[in-house]
């Protein structure tokens, strides 16, 4: 099982990418794993093809946390699906980690793209 | 994660389970809308969402603390694998439960002996101050259970700086009863000091004090012993203020010690402590004066921290050795003993633990006992380690496919592991229950001596459950770790090719089970020869010619103190009460004996004879004339003692054969003259010998038989208010006897013993020895033999293929019986051989427990070697004329 302690940086990377795009998904209202897992396709333009599969443990583990929380509720197809919604603490927890994201887009940047040469 | 998680995670999957058949039902309804047909959406739904079992595994394992899930998964195969096979794990944990039940046992008991610190505050700073004779030996006045000191070099020692706060005990066996049969209790002298030197604290009332222990005493103060208290007083607290008689004289109860005080001697208990003062009272004539009455043991506190305190007051013992006997030389003493006497130096040692004469009697046995104890527990070890092996090989086929599927083989190993650790945990915590009874039963055989029972606290410490838990460990490792290491390592291809029909085993396993067998016949031999050595040792010392006949022989000690007669008067009171006696109804024969051989009482002299001092002294006692009639000794030459030995008449004497034979050249005693060696301002009597009787043993069974000397009771000057009888009776006769006791005065006390139980208590060691080697020596070849029997099955089961093709052939039924018989005899010749080396260095290890036999005497290690031959050929003859009856058909057909 993964130790949450000294996990591989690679696994964080993803890990974080992922549910910093859980989160911001979830700033728009509540919604199911289904509709998430939608969204965060549809708006990348499906170039972030999320395996659905993995979405659930993602979910399970920002509850955990605290940053969301979770409720059955009825879909917008009449369905009972479990409804996930940002947390207070989860909102502050998507501020800072979209901070940290620019931070870190505009880093890679500079070194993938250095002032002068251009694009 | 919260532990409320890892409780609800059943609860949790369920949701989860729900949650994800929703996700697909969207998915599909999505799929549907974009114009696919049902079929490939449910398909798309799915593979889109991949698998789902991994997921809620996933989360699952989330709210899981790893090791412990894989722990209790272990833990709970492992039950579910033993409680399937309840014959195993019941055999399994009842040889464990036994094993390591005898091996802590001892252990406890050693623990109690050996290590076990006195209950005071601090043991470790007290040490006891002893005299090193340098092997010249002292003599003088002997008595109580640890006669190191007399009072005078108590008195020098207390007075003496830098030896630490000196206290000083001494011990005895006292009456309380005031009349008839006697009641004995445990007597403990203390100094006035002793109970604040060591801190202990009274249970009820007050402790003997300096003020109590002063010359004269009043009316002595007496402290009962807690154990004392409760039983003979049901613990009344009003005891406290009443008074206790001792020997008829009167004591002021004034406290009761705390209960786990017990004196100084581990193994033993003290009923009631008074101070050293009272001492003249209770004995007819006082030692206190005497600087050759030794009954006293001398300890100290030293204060401070650490051996330096203690080498300091070692240093100290040393510098003060010289002056302080050269200035206590007994007046008594002759040139011999005073110049043996200055060469004596005090040496101090340490007794944090106690002392115990226990040690010095048991501490070698108890070793060797534990150590056979363990050999079993190795010997069952090693059949639960074929068992193991046996059913792991049934599991290969199993651990095949998981290694093949990805199992880790730490974890494979970690399952298998389980039920060992399982099967220990049971049999280390029945082995517990199993001790506590042990020990006991220990003990109570090693209790012979009535009047002075052992007692050990028996109590479990964290020594003895550290014991317990490691030999448990070591249990587990032995027969657990090897197996479950040789099952996983397996190829899985080559198991599963194999699978069904093997021709022969990998040779590997079969060496491990081999090296087991060979190792448990050679341990049973060491145990078998062992078992034999001690019954054999037994068996002599109870053959021994003592000389005499104890049979049926009742010792009747008789005290009549109290009864007040003048000393000249005593000789006429013992012989108004032998001739009594006599007259008793059934009483065949009785007469007067000072000593009673092999009672472990004892009396001797120097003989003197035409002017030569004979060394080592000789053995003396006092009889009556019937006394040899009565013992059925056989007189040799000359007569037995009769009316001419008067008090006026010639110092008469009668011998036994050894006189002539070690002292005059093997002439004849008779006729001849001898005297005593003497103090300084005593004058010889000479003694004729008058009569020559057989041979006999005075102090022991073992050892060579030395002359002894009777003196006639009639002719004893000095005679002592109290007479021990010997007598044959035909029927039981000692409520007459007591009768006749009180009659001549009624605070007479009189007790008995019958003379062969006495003898045969002095054999306790060795029958403790001879007794639990047997029953060890007895369970190890079992056990052996059951090893060497499953594993003989198991090789014809292994190999029915090839009986079957050898029998189709045209083998007969004899060449394949001589073949596996053959294969078993190469087994068992390697561990008799091995075990053969072990048991000659285990015997020669042991050879001072042993009496007429030694390392070398073929008789045991012939015996132990044909009988452990003849029980495991027997135990691999059944599996093997199985074998050989198999029908080839049958056999291939599998």
């Amino acid at each position: 099982m993964p130790k949450r302690n000294t996990p591989p940086i690679q696994e964080e990377m993803l890990q974080g990418t992922l549910d910093v795009l859980i989160l911001r998904t979830l700033a728009g209202g509540a919604a199911h794993g289904h509709t998430i897992a939608s969204i965060i396709e549809r708006q990348s333009d499906d170039i972030l093809s999320v395996q659905h599969g993995s979405l659930y443990p993602a979910l399970h583990r920002l509850e955990d946390r605290g940053w969301i929380a979770s409720f059955w509720g009825t879909s917008e197809n009449n369905r009972r699906a479990r409804f996930y919604k940002l947390t207070a603490a989860g909102r502050r927890q998507l501020t800072a980690q979209t901070n940290r994201w620019d931070v870190l887009v505009q880093a890679v940047n500079r070194i993938l793209k250095p002032a002068g040469e251009g694009s | 994660m919260g532990l409320r998680r890892l409780f609800r995670r059943a609860a949790w999957d369920e949701e989860r389970a729900r949650e994800l058949e929703a996700h697909v039902a969207h998915e599909i309804e999505d799929q549907l809308a974009r114009g696919r047909s049902q079929d490939e959406a449910v398909r798309a739904a799915h593979r889109k969402l991949g698998n789902p079992t991994l997921i809620r595994e996933e989360i699952y394992r989330m709210n899981s603390i790893g090791w412990l899930e894989s722990l209790r998964l272990d833990v709970t195969y492992a039950w579910r694998v033993l409680r399937k096979t309840p014959t195993f794990t019941i055999v399994a944990v009842a040889s464990l439960a036994l094993g390591i039940g005898a091996n802590t046992a001892i252990f406890a008991l050693i623990n109690a002996i050996q290590w076990r610190t006195l209950p005071v505050p601090h043991p470790e700073q007290l040490v006891e101050y002893k005299i090193d004779t340098h092997g010249k030996g002292r003599t003088g006045a002997f008595t109580g259970i640890r006669n190191t000191m007399s009072y005078p070099l108590y008195e020098r020692l207390a007075s003496t700086d830098g030896l630490g706060r000196v206290f000083a005990w001494g011990g005895g066996t006292f009456d309380l009863a005031d009349g008839g049969e006697s009641e004995p209790a445990q007597g403990l002298w203390v100094s006035g000091n002793l109970f604040d030197v060591t801190g202990v604290q009274p249970a009820a009332g007050r402790l003997i004090v300096p003020a109590d222990d002063v010359a004269g005493c009043g009316t002595p103060a007496a402290v009962l012993s807690h154990a004392f208290w409760q039983r003979r007083f049901g613990a009344n607290p009003s005891v406290v203020g009443s008074t206790l008689r001792l020997n008829g004289e009167t004591f002021n109860v004034v406290g009761v010690a705390e209960p786990s005080f017990f004196g100084f001697e581990v193994g033993r208990d003290f009923d009631v402590a008074m101070p050293i003062c009272s001492e003249p009272k209770l004995r007819a004539s006082s030692l206190i004066p005497r600087g050759d009455g030794w009954w006293l043991s001398v300890m100290a506190r030293v204060d401070g921290a650490g051996s330096g305190a203690v080498a300091a007051a070692e240093a100290k013992a040393q510098a003060i050795s010289p002056a302080l006997f050269e200035t206590t030389v007994p007046p008594t003493y002759r040139t011999g003993d005073a110049e043996s006497y200055r060469a004596f130096t005090l040496t101090t040692t340490r007794v944090g633990t106690g002392v115990s004469s226990l040690r010095s009697t048991y501490g070698q046995p108890l070793y060797l006992l534990l150590a056979i104890a363990g050999a079993v527990l190795v010997i069952a070890c090693g059949n639960l380690a074929n068992l193991m092996l046996a059913r792991a090989s049934a599991r290969q086929a199993e651990m095949a496919v998981r290694l093949a599927i990805g199992a880790s083989r730490r974890r494979l190993v970690r399952q298998l592991m389980a039920e060992s650790v399982l099967i220990a945990l049971a049999g280390a915590a029945a082995g517990m229950l199993v001790a506590g009874g042990l020990s006991r039963m220990l003990v109570g055989y090693l209790d012979t001596n009535t009047s002075r029972p052992i007692v050990v606290d028996l109590g479990i410490d964290w020594m003895v459950l550290a014991f317990t838990a490691g030999v448990g460990l070591a249990a587990c490792v032995l027969f657990g770790l090897a197996p479950a290491f040789r099952a996983t390592r397996t190829s899985p291809a080559q198991v599963m090719r194999a699978e069904g029909r093997g021709m022969t085993d990998s040779r590997e396993r079969f060496n491990l089970r081999r090296v087991l067998v060979v190792g448990q016949l050679a341990v049973s031999l060491v145990l078998v020869t062992g078992a034999l050595l001690f019954g054999g040792t037994l068996y002599n010392l109870s053959r021994v010619d003592v000389g005499f006949d104890p049979t049926d022989v009742i010792q009747m000690d008789v005290d009549f103190r109290h009864a007040d007669v003048p000393p000249a008067q005593r000789v006429a009171m013992q012989q108004n009460l032998v001739d009594r006696v006599r007259r008793v109804p059934g009483v065949t024969t009785a007469d007067f004996a000072l000593i009673v051989p092999l009672t472990g009482s004892g009396w001797n002299q120097g003989v003197v004879i035409d002017g030569k001092e004979l060394r080592p002294f000789t053995d003396v006692t006092r009889v009556g004339p019937k006394y040899f009639e009565t013992m059925r000794m056989p007189i040799l030459a000359g007569r037995t003692f009769d009316d001419r030995d008067t008090l006026t008449g010639p110092p008469a004497a009668v011998v036994t054969e050894g006189f002539g034979r070690d002292y005059l050249d093997g002439a004849s005693p008779l006729g001849r003259q001898f005297h005593f060696s003497l103090g300084p301002n005593e004058t010889p009597k000479t003694f004729t010998v008058v009569g020559v009787v057989g041979d006999i043993k005075y102090r022991g069974l073992e050892g060579r038989t030395d002359p002894v000397v009777f003196l006639a009771q009639a002719q004893e000057d000095d005679a002592s208010a109290d007479a021990t009888i010997v007598l044959r009776a035909t029927r039981p006769v000692t409520q007459e006897l007591t009768a006749v006791v009180r009659d001549l005065h009624p605070r007479n006390l009189v007790s008995f013993s019958h003379v062969d139980d006495v003898i045969s208590s002095s054999l306790v060691r060795e029958r403790l020895m001879a007794t639990l080697s047997a029953f060890f020596g007895g369970i190890a070849a079992l056990l052996a033999a059951i090893g060497l029997y499953g594993v003989t099955s198991y090789l014809t089961e292994r190999r029915r293929g090839e009986i079957g093709i050898r029998l189709a052939l045209g083998a007969e039924q004899g060449r394949v019986l001589r073949m596996f018989l053959g294969e078993s005899a190469w087994l068992i010749g390697a561990g008799l051989l091995l075990g053969l080396g072990l048991a000659y260095f285990a015997a020669r290890s042991a050879s001072t427990l042993l009496f007429g036999l030694t390392a070398t005497s073929p008789a045991p290690f012939a015996i132990a070697i044909g009988t452990l031959a003849l029980v495991a050929l027997a135990a691999a003859f059944v599996p093997a004329w199985r074998a050989s009856r198999i029908a080839p058909t049958q056999a291939l057909r599998g």
